[in-house]
């Protein structure tokens, strides 16, 4: 069992494009007849969710749902994940500081209340409003008035429910203040966290949490049967940008993903989201084209204590980048499914480069050993920690000390293996003493979004670069993404010339179907695109 | 009878107290703060923190809290799970799973056991005597989660005769193939210890002087023998309902069915006290039960034991 909430993906799960091909046979998937949803429907494997709330979850299995459920201000081009309009109309600035959000009229929730622009206004006040405890207050940190609606701690409780930076103007158009520009903003909207709600949503939290009601192609049939299903509906009076092609879904949620892989496997489910990397041998075999595997944002990086005085030298640091075979720990730990990085961009980000990190990134035993000893050698016993979270982060730092063993010559190597629960608390009170494992899921597809929460300021490793700083401010207020990437990959190089942290390598998520489904196109931005699947 | 009956379900309210403190407190004294666990990678705003704190009660010492906990279930609230289920709900929905699941496993284990042990019992030494043996030996040494993997890739995958998991068939054909895995080890203890007793009490005097008063030898063996052996079946039996309510983690998440046991992993994992709590006391009130039902069925079986 691994983790019960992943943290948002909506970015991530998923693989390149094109049809599903027929041309496959074998067994594996829609073997067993129609048992697997009723007519014109096909089932999904699912993980319990957390919440059904937009505002209140970050689990990518609850954002697999509302993606069906809701449509977002915005969603992303499958090809490059540039922002395309859905419910909003429009999504401008002058200064990329004030935004204006202009609602495409006509949208009805799916009980026939309208979509306003109040509908949004009144869900981002409730998520960013402290007391509430909603999980995606924080997306909300850089809009004007979140700090008095989330006082330090012990403070007074907040006297207002209410962002001082959103403003109605009429029923369709309302403005956002942001406390600083931040040109990639129109792209963050495709977040479910940035939903609509209706007055149902306020007036019955309860009820609306296993029985949301939102602006999308799909309509909740029936209420969320906890550990066993969801079931979804074509919203018939759906007026937007991506009617559903199919009638319905239905969600099976499955405690174990190898569970959910044996059930496909008897055609029991038709697609199976996340499948795990020891059945994918298997899954190559059976399925041909009804697998595939693309880049997801998820990143592994290897963190290094900069404070600490013995890490201070980026040749050291070099040096380690250098002794790791990146290729041979996937391979073992990982099956191959994992893609070795040289870059501390996820290769669907815009602005990313295959090579950005170069002979830093490189395995070359050799220059290692020499850089080491040109920084002086490595003293004392290294410590390495991780989390307990999945078995497979010990397997992989196991590799790499034995790397670090081998190549560079290090040979008292301590594992540091930390409850999941104080694993960030740690890192984040700086009590790490050696090299840490740091992941990283995407928010949205931005170099921002990489760069700024890791490499910004407070970061976990004790790294300042003024002139980084500098650069990504000047990003975050370029006028659009052509102005601001170039500016994103100089602040990269800064921080791959000083490799406070050096990149792993990046998730590959695998999705499988069944013969029975058409239309399944996996892209790297959203996970599923319920509305595209039809059902032979 | 009546009296006995009633002391030992007095005897049960000490125990229930005792118990929920001490899993509460256990679960208190895991490390990590819960609700930052749940946020993940993503920084959580110090005053979300600290509402989500109150709404669990996290920031009271543990006796407060406990206090609160016992507070709520004298008003029938079982409290919340951090989720916002109430835990009430959560655990009616998992009780039945499970209770579905062990009553299935157990009926398996006493039909089958009781007679392939009668039967290896009244055969001894013949060939279907040693293939019992060897099978149940077989069954004892291969760990649950063989047995289980094995059984849902043949019969449910392979040879497509039942479900391979979840509960959309509902009861029986759900949990007939998760309901034999789980039973089979008790299985091959119930027909060895069947078969043990029994052969033990047909060379006793009181079958000799049945046999010498020209008594069947059916008779025999079903009104007089099986009846003195079936005491510590009897025993093995009630034990096991609870631990096949407790022990089926290994088998519900093999078959996907959401049962107590994988609530109770899941909520240990995430700290989450009053789902720990409710389920395991709810446990405990089980094998209270069946044991006090066990000792009252020992008077039924053997006479000579009285409860006054």
């Amino acid at each position: 069992m691994t983790r019960l909430v992943r943290p948002a993906r909506w970015g991530a799960a998923a693989l390149a494009a094109l049809l599903a091909s027929t041309a496959c046979g074998g067994t594996g998937g829609g073997g067993r007849g129609d048992s697997a949803a009723p007519d014109g429907s096909y089932s999904v494997a699912l993980t319990e969710p957390d919440h059904l709330t937009p505002g209140n979850t970050t689990s990518s299995y609850s954002i697999d749902v509302l993606n069906g459920v809701f449509d977002t201000l915005v969603t992303l081009d499958p090809a490059d994940g540039h922002p395309v309009m859905q419910a909003a109309q429009s999504v401008t600035s002058t200064d990329q500081r004030t935004w204006t959000v202009r609602l495409r009229p006509g949208q009805t929730f799916q009980n026939g209340e309208k979509v306003t622009a109040r509908s949004f206004v009144d869900a981002w006040n409730a998520a960013a409003y402290g007391p509430n405890g909603w999980a995606n207050n924080y997306y909300f940190a850089n809009v004007e008035g979140y700090k008095e609606l989330n006082p330090e701690d012990g403070g007074p409780a907040p006297r207002t429910k209410a962002l001082s930076g959103l403003r109605v103007v009429d029923d369709l158009t309302f403005t956002v203040r942001l406390t600083a520009p931040f040109s990639p903003f129109p792209m963050t909207l495709a977040y479910t966290g940035f939903a609509p709600l209706p007055r149902a949503a306020f007036t019955d939290p309860r009820r609306f949490d296993v029985h949301p009601i939102g602006n999308g192609p799909f309509a909740m049939d029936g209420d969320w049967q906890h550990n066993q299903r969801i079931t979804l509906k074509k919203y018939a009076g759906y007026r937007g940008p991506r009617p559903a092609k199919g009638a319905g879904v239905v969600f099976r949620i499955y405690a174990s993903k190898d569970t959910a892989w044996t059930d496909f496997q008897a055609g029991r489910v038709d697609l199976v989201l996340n499948v795990p990397p020891a059945h994918l041998p298997q899954a190559r075999r059976l399925l041909g084209d009804r697998l595939r595997g693309t880049p997801s944002g998820t990143m592994d990086y290897l963190g290094f204590p900069v404070y600490d005085k013995r890490f201070a030298d980026p040749r050291l640091r070099k040096a380690f980048s250098m002794a790791i075979d990146r290729r041979a720990v996937v391979d073992a730990v990982f099956n191959g499914a994992y893609q070795p990085m040289a870059s501390l961009l996820a290769p669907n980000v815009p602005g990313y480069r295959k090579d950005a990190c170069g002979e830093a990134c490189t395995y070359d035993p050799a220059k290692a050993k020499q850089l080491l000893a040109q920084a002086g050698g490595f003293h004392g016993p290294l410590e390495l920690w991780f989390s307990n979270a999945d078995s497979s982060y010990e397997q992989w730092m196991t590799a790499v000390a034995n790397q670090l063993r081998q190549n560079l010559g290090i040979d008292r190597v301590a594992f540091r293996k930390v409850p999941a629960s104080d694993y960030l608390s740690a890192l984040s009170g700086r009590k790490e003493t050696g090299p840490y494992r740091n992941n990283w899921v995407m928010d949205y597809p931005s170099a921002q979004d990489y760069l700024e929460y890791m490499w910004g300021d407070g970061n976990r490793m004790g790294w300042h670069n003024q002139r980084f700083l500098d650069l990504l401010k000047r990003a975050n207020s370029a006028p659009g993404l052509d102005a601001a990437t170039p500016l994103y990959q100089q602040a990269e190089d800064i921080a791959l010339a000083e490799l406070p942290m050096a990149p792993l390598w990046n998730w590959t998520d695998y999705s499988a179907w069944s013969e029975r489904l058409r239309g399944v196109r996996p892209d790297p931005y959203v996970s599923l695109r319920l509305d595209q699947i039809t059902v032979k | 009878m009546g009296r006995y009956t009633a002391r030992r379900l007095l005897q049960a309210v000490p125990v229930f107290l005792g118990t929920t403190f001490l899993i509460y407190a256990l679960v208190f004294a895991l490390p990590g703060d819960p609700v930052r666990a749940l946020a993940g990678d993503k920084p959580v705003s110090p005053s979300a923190l600290a509402a989500l704190h109150a709404r669990y009660h996290l920031d009271d010492p543990l006796v407060v809290q406990y206090g609160k906990y016992l507070a709520g279930l004298v008003r029938g609230d079982l409290g919340e799970t951090f989720t916002g289920q109430r835990v009430s709900d959560l655990l009616a929905d998992r009780w039945t799973v499970t209770a579905q699941l062990a009553v299935t496993a157990w009926v398996f284990e006493l039909v089958l056991g009781v007679t392939l042990g009668v039967i290896a019992g009244l055969r001894r030494g013949k060939a279907v005597d040693t293939a019992v043996l060897a099978g149940t030996t077989l069954v004892i040494a291969v760990p649950v989660f063989v047995v289980g993997y094995t059984a849902q890739l043949l019969v449910g995958l392979e040879w497509g005769l039942l479900p391979t998991a979840g509960t959309e068939e509902g009861w029986p054909t759900s949990y007939l193939l998760p309901g034999m895995v789980l039973g089979s080890f008790g299985l091959a203890y119930v027909a060895r210890l069947t078969r043990t007793t029994l052969v033990e009490n047909l060379r006793s005097d009181y079958v000799r002087t049945a046999a010498a008063k020209g008594l069947g030898r059916t008779r025999t063996v079903v009104v007089h023998t099986l009846r003195n052996s079936l005491i510590p079946v009897v025993t093995y039996l009630g034990v096991d309902f609870g631990a096949l309510m407790a022990g089926a983690v290994v088998t519900e998440g093999i078959f996907n069915l959401p049962g107590v046991g994988q609530q109770v992993f899941q909520s240990i994992q995430l700290k989450e006290g009053p789902v720990v709590v409710g389920a395991t006391t709810a446990l405990v009130l089980v094998f209270l039960l069946v044991n006090l039902a066990v000792d009252l069925l020992y008077g039924v079986l053997d006479p000579r034991i009285r409860h006054d």
